[in-house]
């Protein structure tokens, strides 16, 4: 078993021990979408009008939320610093921690969003397109959001500082994965949204671990 | 071969230590003494790579000595290192602590091995407890275990001792004159008097 592969099953172990950490991002995400429509008002073409919007601003928040205990935990019980003197290489290990907080913040939402876009009548071909938008989009919110938790570890106020610095990074990708849905809606296709987003997360797939390792370096030195 | 060679750090403006030079030869050890704060822990971890030195050269091997961070990489697979945390996950139990510790390092280790060690160290019947309900005396113990399930030569130990019964001291000198017997090498900081078999020596760290 190569180190990407234990670290991804360790921390998935780990998490479903500890099941509310997990639990709460889903939630949250959960009560954020079913408020809306509520708030708005049954008005059904302005719902399904803010719906990708609204979907994809709380499958966002819901992602950053779980982002400061990335590192942190490993960092405080001194396991991070064996990740770094292990042969295998810190950055394929930080790899492994990126896949497994997609696993367990990005995926429950992907299966999720359908259910929650039936509140605001999208329509079966847009149900489709928000879940593959997020399927497609939400690894690029886990990456950069790696990038964030590794620089901030060890901050005082760091939950703070990770919002302000990873919330700005995560507009294109809100703005394309909204945008497919709403292309769908009216009628262009998702396909050039889906696309960039697609390239989007290939391009933070390269860069980011390489990014978060060497700021996580940096905070162990310290 | 481990060889420091005048090797210097800074914290900020202050000088921690400078013109630290020794070696560790195969099946020698090395007790690293000194007070508190004079950065016996900052040496450690920046032999071990997870720091950097103001000046001076870290080799390992029959290396040539150069500048910079010398061939890291390469000591990175010869060398254990235990600090002041313990790197052990509160949720595992001692057994799976020990078999993720080996997964993610890329090295095999076999369930066997892995109990006797545990069992070496005095954890027999405790394996499968969640680490959170062991006491630190026992959690020590489950750490140290790496030890016995690793073949690193180089073991870099800050503090080893602590949190020990006198029986479990007993135990973990062994487990190091055995390494040592074996051709392996130690360096360990320790505040009280450490009696290990074969070549040794303490050096004594000083602002």
């Amino acid at each position: 078993m190569s180190g990407f592969t234990a670290v991804v099953k360790r921390d998935v172990v780990l998490a479903m021990r500890r099941k509310t950490e997990v639990l709460m991002a889903v939630f949250f995400f959960v009560v954020v979408a079913a408020l809306f429509p509520l708030g708005i008002g049954p008005d059904l073409n302005t719902l399904r009008m803010v719906a990708p919007g609204i979907l994809w601003v709380g499958a966002l928040l819901a992602s950053m939320l779980s982002l400061n205990r990335l590192f942190a935990s490993d960092y405080a019980d001194g396991t991070l610093e064996q990740m770094a003197l292990a042969p295998t290489g810190l950055t394929q290990l930080v790899a492994g921690k990126v896949v497994a907080h997609w696993l367990l913040s990005g995926f429950p939402l992907v299966v999720l969003a359908p259910l929650l876009g039936v509140q605001f009548d999208l329509s079966a071909t847009a149900l489709w397109t928000l879940s593959l938008s997020l399927l497609i989009g939400t690894p690029v919110l886990s990456l950069i959001g790696s990038i964030g938790a590794a620089l901030t570890l060890g901050v005082r106020g760091g939950e703070v500082l990770i919002a302000m610095l990873v919330l700005p990074l995560y507009v294109p990708t809100l703005v394309f994965g909204a945008g497919a849905v709403q292309a769908e809606v009216t009628g262009l296709g998702a396909s050039a949204h889906l696309s960039i987003l697609a390239a989007m997360t290939l391009i933070s797939a390269v860069l980011s671990p390489w990014a978060s390792t060497a700021a996580l370096r940096l905070a162990l030195e310290s | 071969m481990l060889t420091i060679s005048n090797l210097s750090c800074d914290r900020g403006d202050r000088q921690l230590f400078s013109g630290v030079s020794f070696s560790i030869s195969a099946g020698e050890w090395l007790h690293l003494s000194g007070d508190n704060g004079v950065g016996k822990t900052s040496l450690l971890r920046l032999i071990c790579g997870l720091g950097a030195h103001t000046d001076g050269h870290i080799a390992w091997g029959s290396d040539v000595p150069q500048a910079g961070p010398a061939s890291r990489s390469d000591l990175r697979e010869h060398l254990i290192y235990l600090g002041h945390q313990l790197a052990l996950k509160d949720d595992l139990s001692a057994l799976e602590n020990l078999m993720t510790h080996a997964a993610v390092a890329g090295q095999a280790l076999s369930h066997e091995r892995a109990f006797t060690a545990l069992a070496e160290l005095g954890l027999r019947g405790r394996e499968n407890l969640p680490v959170k309900v062991l006491s630190q005396g026992q959690k020590r113990r489950a750490a140290l275990a790496r030890l016995l399930t690793s073949d690193a030569s180089l073991w870099v130990l800050d503090e080893p001792f602590v949190a020990l019964d006198t029986h479990a001291q007993a135990v973990l000198t062994a487990v190091m004159n055995a390494h040592l017997t074996r051709g392996g090498m130690v360096l360990l900081t320790s505040h009280q008097a450490v009696e290990l078999s074969g070549q040794g020596h303490v050096y004594r760290l000083a602002a």
